[in-house]
């Protein structure tokens, strides 16, 4: 972890006339953020009270983030469980609008999200501007799925005999899901949409080294209806929560894309509540470049659903 | 009272049994190299049916090394139609044997020669027959335009349903473009046997099937190979939680198929006669021994007194014994151990509270046997209500409100199967939705067919068999 004094204006090497007295002191000081965890809905700090300085690609503090704890983690999963019959009974057409409305609150913060991506990973402008117009579209993309994904995934069975018979998709519950660790924005979306979209609830790992994005797109997510305890976002370390979260008995499924060197032991872990497992893609480490695909289709929806199929007897 | 039947035993004379039986590895009858046997018995009288070979770890590698071999030379790039055609011929020749089949199935297995007869080997014919006409049409599948095979699939099947799960398991992993190496059940391998002299007959390429006998080891051998592609498991949680764990970090795909602890809802409006019919043949079907049994009824308090008694008089008229019987409901339990796993569980349900009650019921005198029975006063705390029997037994729980049945309904870690007994369609539906299991059987139960994809929520696994979902678990 980078020394939280370790400010820009000394890395830059120092703008000031370096005499402590005679400091510049700004016409107007900026308010800063403080960065917390989101869960429930709400924005608290860590419960264990710990936070760790977050930096840009240069080595520039930007924040301090808040430092999940397996506490933290298991009041996410509370959470998630207990938002999931709600969410997952509101109609698909509901949830898409939800998820329509997320991209509505992102468009209107593109120039902040812009920013954090200038600021936070060394992007171009260009490209920044390039990946966090992908993420909005990401979040149209899956609002016009919600109501979409039961019929190119379910459908009728021809049994031989007098029954109706029907195959649905359904979510299979809480997802818990290690974003990716350099792709902090795109990337993200690019996990957790596919699981709310479905009917899921998320508590979701941040990039450990960049979750500032996080937390930016979480402040979205609460002023879009999005029902509180849906999305959970848990700032800090992917091993020290995983083992936590993938042995949770109430956790339904794991999305390992960010989980490193750590995945194997979380699949291993999650073997004994017959957790189901996303393992980590190719574009796992790639990058913001590596979610730039317009239409990843359903791949990542279907690792997160349950198809549910119900006989009846046709008769008179 | 209970009419006397004569008795109308199937005739022996269509199976020829053998003493000993090899492995069937690369399209040949092979010994396994470490020569060792294990003999498999009639559960029905305990006499010996045959001897069959244990695959040990070297056996396990010359199959995986053929089934490799046949994918990659044959299988793999054969056009789907001419794979196709082999599944057909597969099917045609299954229904032409069907009735040795059945009569060999229930040898082995001890269940009704009346349910091998008309569930287990047409079901078998039926899922070759569907998964055929799928090879050449996979890329309408919803899967990509050119969904490939996987390679080489490992599959377990458990003793319940051998040759239905061999079918479950064959069928689509062929179809698909995949080639196997199955295990049938240490108890249960002789169908299995028979089905590779079938590829036989069928001319089907060495290699495509691999038939390895033996118990947990080779089973353990087989599913951790590196050389395998893909996992198929159908058998216990615990098995399942052990093989999840060994293909973590691996490429290996995986699906399993486990246990549950089905509940059956009986609203007060439901057609009583029909709703006991459905009780019944939800628990009692083929001894109970089935993972998506109704083992736990759920009736609403205001008729349960008057569904127990019809359900008990129903009861008293099931017809235990000879499963060659034509007219036999309920036939034996198929090994010792699994008699003494159904003995100890449902003792335990008496010593927490439970009232037990069975018909009278002669149980024959040699064989492995459990008289059919009901607990009642069941509370979801007691074991009989929480573990999975695997037997006759059924645990009877009540409700007030649907709220309360769906609640109870789902509060298990398993979500396989669950039915429904009600006229309301809305009231069918409303309670449909909100059950976690995979397959919902409204005024039905125990119903199976190759289109319908069958599968668990939660603890009764991942993946579905059958149906166009099926086919997904075996393309990459």
């Amino acid at each position: 972890m980078a020394d939280r004094r370790h400010t820009g204006k000394a890395a830059k090497g120092g703008e000031g006339t370096g005499g402590g007295a005679a400091a510049r002191v700004p016409a107007r000081l900026a308010v800063r953020k403080t960065y917390k965890l989101y869960l429930g809905g709400a924005f608290p700090r860590s419960e264990s009270g710990r936070s760790y300085p977050v930096t840009s690609s240069s080595g520039q503090h930007l924040a301090n983030a808040a430092l999940a704890s397996r506490k933290d983690a298991r009041d996410a999963v509370a959470a998630a469980r207990k938002a999931f019959g709600g969410w997952s009974t509101r109609t698909a057409y509901n949830r898409g609008q939800i998820l329509y409305r997320i991209a509505e609150m992102l468009e209107g913060r593109r120039a902040q999200f812009v920013d954090r991506a200038v600021d936070g990973q060394g992007l171009s402008r260009a490209d920044a501007d390039r990946v966090v117009s992908a993420a909005v579209d990401r979040w149209v993309y899956y609002a016009g799925w919600t109501d979409k994904v039961a019929q190119v995934l379910g459908g009728a069975n021809p049994v031989s005999g007098p029954y109706y018979n029907h195959s649905a998709p359904e979510p299979t519950g809480v997802v818990a899901v290690f974003a990716p660790q350099n792709a902090p924005l795109l990337g993200l979306t690019s996990v957790v949409a596919p699981v709310i979209a479905t009917g899921n609830t998320a508590v979701v790992v941040t990039s450990e080294s960049a979750p500032l994005a996080a937390i930016d797109l979480a402040e979205a997510l609460a002023t879009s209806d999005l029902p509180g305890g849906v999305v959970n976002l848990l700032t800090g370390r992917a091993a020290e929560l995983g083992p936590h979260l993938a042995a949770h008995a109430d956790v339904n499924a794991l999305d390992l894309t960010g989980a490193g060197e750590s995945a194997v032991e979380f699949e291993e872990t999650a073997a004994t509540t017959l957790t189901r497992v996303l393992r980590p893609g190719p574009g796992a480490d790639g990058g913001e470049d590596a979610w730039l695909d317009p239409d990843p289709g359903t791949a990542r929806m279907k690792p997160f659903l349950e198809t549910k199929t119900v006989w009846h007897p046709v008769g008179i | 009272m209970i009419f006397e039947y004569a008795p109308a035993p199937e005739s022996r004379s269509v199976v020829t049994l053998r003493e000993t039986h090899d492995l069937f590895v690369d399209g040949a009858f092979t010994p396994a190299e470490g020569g060792e046997y294990l003999t498999t018995l009639n559960p029905a009288d305990e006499t010996k049916l045959a001897q069959v070979a244990v695959a040990g770890s070297a056996d396990v590698d010359r199959a995986v090394a053929a089934a490799r071999r046949a994918h990659d030379t044959v299988w793999g790039r054969m056009p789907g139609a001419e794979r196709g055609k082999y599944l057909f011929r597969i099917a045609r020749i299954l229904q032409e044997r069907s009735r040795e089949l059945a009569v060999l199935e229930s040898m082995d297995n001890g269940k009704p020669i009346k349910e091998t007869r008309d569930v287990d080997l047409p079901l078998v014919a039926a899922h070759f027959f569907y998964h055929a006409g799928w090879a050449d049409k996979l890329a309408h599948a919803g899967l990509g335009a050119d969904p490939r095979p996987l390679g080489v699939a490992a599959q377990v099947i458990p003793w319940n349903f051998p040759l239905l799960m061999l079918a479950w398991k064959i069928a689509p992993a062929l179809a698909t473009g995949n080639t196997v190496v199955l295990k049938p059940a240490e108890t249960t391998p002789l169908t299995a046997l028979a089905f590779a002299e079938i590829c036989q007959e069928a001319d089907l390429p060495p290699g495509v099937v691999n038939i390895l006998t033996g118990a947990g080891e080779t089973g353990r051998a087989l599913v951790e190979h590196p050389g395998v592609d893909k996992v198929a498991f159908t058998g216990s949680t615990e098995v399942g939680r052990r093989i999840a764990r060994s293909v973590a970090g691996t490429d290996k795909r995986l699906t399993l198929e486990l246990g549950g602890k089905g509940a059956n809802i009986v609203y007060d409006d439901a057609a009583l006669d029909q709703a006991v019919e459905g009780v019944v043949s939800g628990i009692f079907f083929n001894q109970g021994h089935v993972c998506c049994a109704g083992s736990r009824l759920l009736v609403q308090e205001s008729i349960a007194e008057e569904l127990l008694p019809r359900l008990r008089t129903r009861i008293s008229k099931l017809r235990l014994g000879d499963p060659l019987d034509k007219n036999t409901d309920i036939g034996a339990i198929n090994s010792a151990a699994q008699l003494e796993r159904i003995r100890e569980l449902t003792d335990t349900g008496e010593e927490e509270g439970a009232e037990r009650w069975s018909p009278d019921c002669e149980l024959p005198s040699t064989g492995y046997w459990f008289a059919p029975t009901v607990l009642t006063g069941v509370s979801q705390s007691h074991r009989v209500a929480r573990e999975e029997i695997f037997g006759p037994v059924l645990s009877v729980l009540t409700f007030r409100t649907p709220e309360e049945a769906v609640a109870k309904a789902n509060n298990t870690p398993y979500g396989l199967s669950a039915g429904v007994w009600t006229e309301k369609g809305s009231r069918m539906l409303w309670t449909a939705e909100r059950l976690r299991a995979g397959v919902i059987w409204s005024n039905t139960f125990n119903k199976f067919d190759p289109t319908s994809p069958f599968g668990g929520y939660k603890e009764s696994g991942y993946g579905r068999e059958g149906g166009r979902h099926g086919l997904e678990a075996y393309l990459g």
